[in-house]
């Protein structure tokens, strides 16, 4: 009897160590969902002046924005804008996890309301994670504080690319890997999204270069990063989808089989 | 409440909502949070079905996976505790605790907090252990798992003796 729970458990503990596996335990049905938008709703009365600060910020900074292009947006017509093919839905957080080795969040919304996996998940200031399962109305999100998480990131000022991983300590310091160490790297550099995946758009800010090392070969940099987005307290995010995901996805795979 | 049945499905629900809701939003330092939700094994009575016992401590744990969205790392660490329980009670409390159907509330001071100690301090190291997953962490395995016993034994301690005054 213990030798056979044990082994559904340290089984659905490897499973959980893998990403891109389906995982039949995980936050995203419906009675831990519900249980935790009861909760949601009793703490988000907290820290709606803060939301309402941030909201502000973020609705101002996109009025100067909005200002600057308008004119030049005249000449160009809707389908333009709509071949970009981003779609921004709001979402509200659930559950937040951020002091473990793996974390995820738990989102309301799930497939009823278009959600899929595999999408990003940013706030006003910065990414948050990829969508990974999806129930009928909740979904987690594999967050950027997570072992298997690994995201394209670029320096904005010179385009070099690598992952953005995290080193399991500080949920607000990040680690920049994979960037050769003949691009210069400073401290207070910007550090932004590099629209190499089909899950994010270009030059979504992730944050800045706080400290740098080099790996054991001596041949990469290790790039600590100071997040804009403070990881412990997001409460609405948007969900990014790209509508030409699946046609990338498509090619991609054709060109690799062939 | 004096129906067994009620008093454990209650303390089983309550545990868990109370977990879910409160501790794990206790993160001191960043890195310590206590896990209270284990209280339920600790407190069930000594004299049970060894079987159940395990099935029992498997299905808390995979409650708690459920919310956590942690695989199968709570009740792997439940159910580990719940199979050393019985080798514990009897270096705790001596041979005879079979005999005497002891009551953990009535038990002396050192007897009880070597039980549980010992009971917590196995599931946080289980549970730590398997959650980061690395021997290049170790020392941070076991920094986490400490103190996280320290703060779980004090606070189980003190929900034990604010809840045994009132049943007596």
């Amino acid at each position: 009897m213990f030798l056979f729970l044990f082994a559904i458990s340290l089984g659905l503990t490897l499973q959980s160590h893998s990403y891109h596996k389906s995982k039949f335990v995980n936050s995203a049905n419906s009675i831990t969902g519900s249980i935790y938008s009861i909760k949601s709703d009793i703490t988000t009365y907290f820290g709606l002046r803060k939301e309402n600060e941030l909201l502000l910020e973020e609705n101002s900074r996109l009025k100067n924005l909005l200002q600057h292009t308008e004119k030049e947006t005249i000449a160009i017509s809707d389908t333009a804008i709509f071949e970009l093919g981003f779609v921004y839905r709001p979402a509200e957080v659930i559950n937040n996890n951020f002091s473990k080795a793996n974390n995820f969040l738990t989102l309301k919304g799930g497939k009823n309301q278009g959600v899929k996996p595999e999408m990003g998940v940013i706030t006003s200031n910065g990414i948050v994670g990829i969508t990974d399962q999806v129930g009928a109305n909740y979904s987690t999100v594999l967050s950027i504080l997570n072992s298997n998480s690994s995201i394209s990131v670029q320096l904005k000022r010179t385009g070099h690319f690598g992952s953005l991983v995290w080193n399991g300590k500080d949920p607000n310091v990040l680690q920049l890997i994979d960037i050769s160490r003949q691009a210069p790297v400073a401290i207070g550099d910007s550090i932004t999204t590099d629209g190499r995946s089909t899950i994010f758009p270009k030059n979504i800010p992730v944050g800045i270069v706080k400290d740098f090392t080099y790996d054991q070969s001596e041949n990469f940099y290790i790039i600590d990063i100071a997040l804009f987005n403070d990881m412990t307290r997001t409460e609405n995010v948007y969900i990014i989808e790209n509508k030409n995901a699946e046609e990338i996805k498509e090619l991609e795979n054709r060109s690799i089989n062939e | 409440m004096n129906n067994p049945l009620a008093l454990h499905i209650t303390r089983f629900v309550v545990l868990i909502l109370a977990q879910v809701f409160i501790f794990d939003n206790i993160h001191l330092f960043g890195f310590i949070s206590p896990f209270v939700y284990i209280l339920f094994l600790l407190l069930y009575p000594v004299k049970v079905n060894q079987q159940l016992f395990l099935f029992l401590g498997f299905l808390l744990g995979l409650t708690m996976d459920f919310f956590s969205d942690t695989g199968g790392i709570h009740a792997a660490s439940c159910l580990m505790l719940a199979y050393a329980r019985p080798a514990v009670l009897k270096y705790s409390f001596g041979v005879s605790y079979e005999y005497n159907t002891i009551k953990i509330n009535h038990t002396t001071m050192s007897g009880r907090l070597t039980y549980i100690s010992s009971l917590v301090v196995l599931h946080h190291l289980i549970f730590y252990t398997l959650e980061i997953f690395n021997i290049k962490h170790t020392l941070f395995i076991l920094k986490s798992a400490l103190f996280s016993s320290i703060f779980t034994i004090l606070l189980s301690l003190i929900l034990m003796i604010i809840f045994s005054t009132k049943k007596s």
